[in-house]
């Protein structure tokens, strides 16, 4: 089976994750930030869906949308937000910080444009068949039977970011 | 509109990348700094999946660890802006400048 309309779903949702990326970056409200981060976060979800991989999309959605991006509002109504809607947005040093990021974008686009032999261009294949396991019973088993030891590190992380959260957030320990 | 490769995927990554390079450089507002680096993970989180379309699902596993640690960072972030907001009553990023001589 073909795929249907991939390039109108593909241009739609990358056009929409770049437009909103832009606006993170612009807006003056920090609340409107996070609004447009929120709209790149599930355009990229759309985009995970369309390379076969729905569970990341989910894991994007459920973490990201639902955690982080919550945690982030939480964050702003707590810092005041009306002093920064008048204070300057950008820093003194922006010249120098977008010098810089222009010669990033120039060398991605030097070695997307060189170099694009090494990279597989090759056409996106369906599988042929359905396979026996979903993408979610494999990932399940690549994580807990390849990846064991590093999902247990991943665990001890998030313990210390737990700690070390509340010990900075905490007025008097 | 032809056919979508791995490269327009790889496109779309390198510019949320860079845009979120200019976030982290140019913005004052330290929890938009935190959000661009939030776009930045998510660049090459797209990048681990549109490569693991053609190399196998290590790439996203490898994507959901990346989404971990987005986590954890952000938590760990924006603590310390809580805890700096309580001394100094700013979220710039030019304002903080207590280990400054």
């Amino acid at each position: 089976m073909e795929p249907v309309a991939t390039p109108f779903f593909f241009y739609g949702l990358a056009g929409l994750a770049i437009v909103s990326a832009l606006l993170v970056i612009t807006l003056k409200n920090p609340v409107h930030s996070a609004i447009s981060l929120i709209f790149t976060l599930l355009s990229l979800a759309g985009l995970y869906l369309m390379l076969y991989a729905p569970f990341v999309a989910g894991v994007q959605i459920i973490l990201y949308v639902g955690g982080i991006m919550v945690l982030f509002l939480f964050v702003i109504m707590l810092v005041n937000v009306e002093r920064a809607g008048r204070e300057e947005r950008y820093s003194r040093q922006w010249p120098a910080g977008l010098l810089a990021s222009a010669v990033l974008g120039a060398l991605f686009v030097f070695v997307y444009v060189k170099g694009s032999s090494i990279f597989p261009v090759r056409m996106l294949r369906l599988p042929e068949t359905m396979p026996d396991t979903s993408n979610t019973q494999e990932i399940g088993l690549l994580l807990y039977r390849d990846y064991m030891l590093p999902f247990e590190i991943a665990s001890l992380l998030l313990l210390v970011a737990i700690v070390g959260a509340v010990v900075m957030a905490k007025k008097r320990i | 509109m032809g056919e979508i490769t791995t490269l327009h995927y790889l496109v779309v990554a390198a510019a949320l990348f860079a845009i979120g390079t200019v976030g982290v450089l140019t913005r004052r507002n330290v929890v938009i700094v935190l959000m661009s680096i939030e776009l930045i993970l998510n660049a090459v989180n797209l990048n681990l999946v549109a490569f693991s379309r053609l190399y196998g699902l290590h790439g996203q596993v490898f994507s959901i660890f990346v989404i971990t640690d987005a986590a954890a960072e952000a938590a760990v972030g924006l603590g310390i802006l809580i805890a700096f907001f309580r001394n100094k009553e700013t979220v710039n990023a030019d304002e903080i400048d207590l280990l400054k001589f």
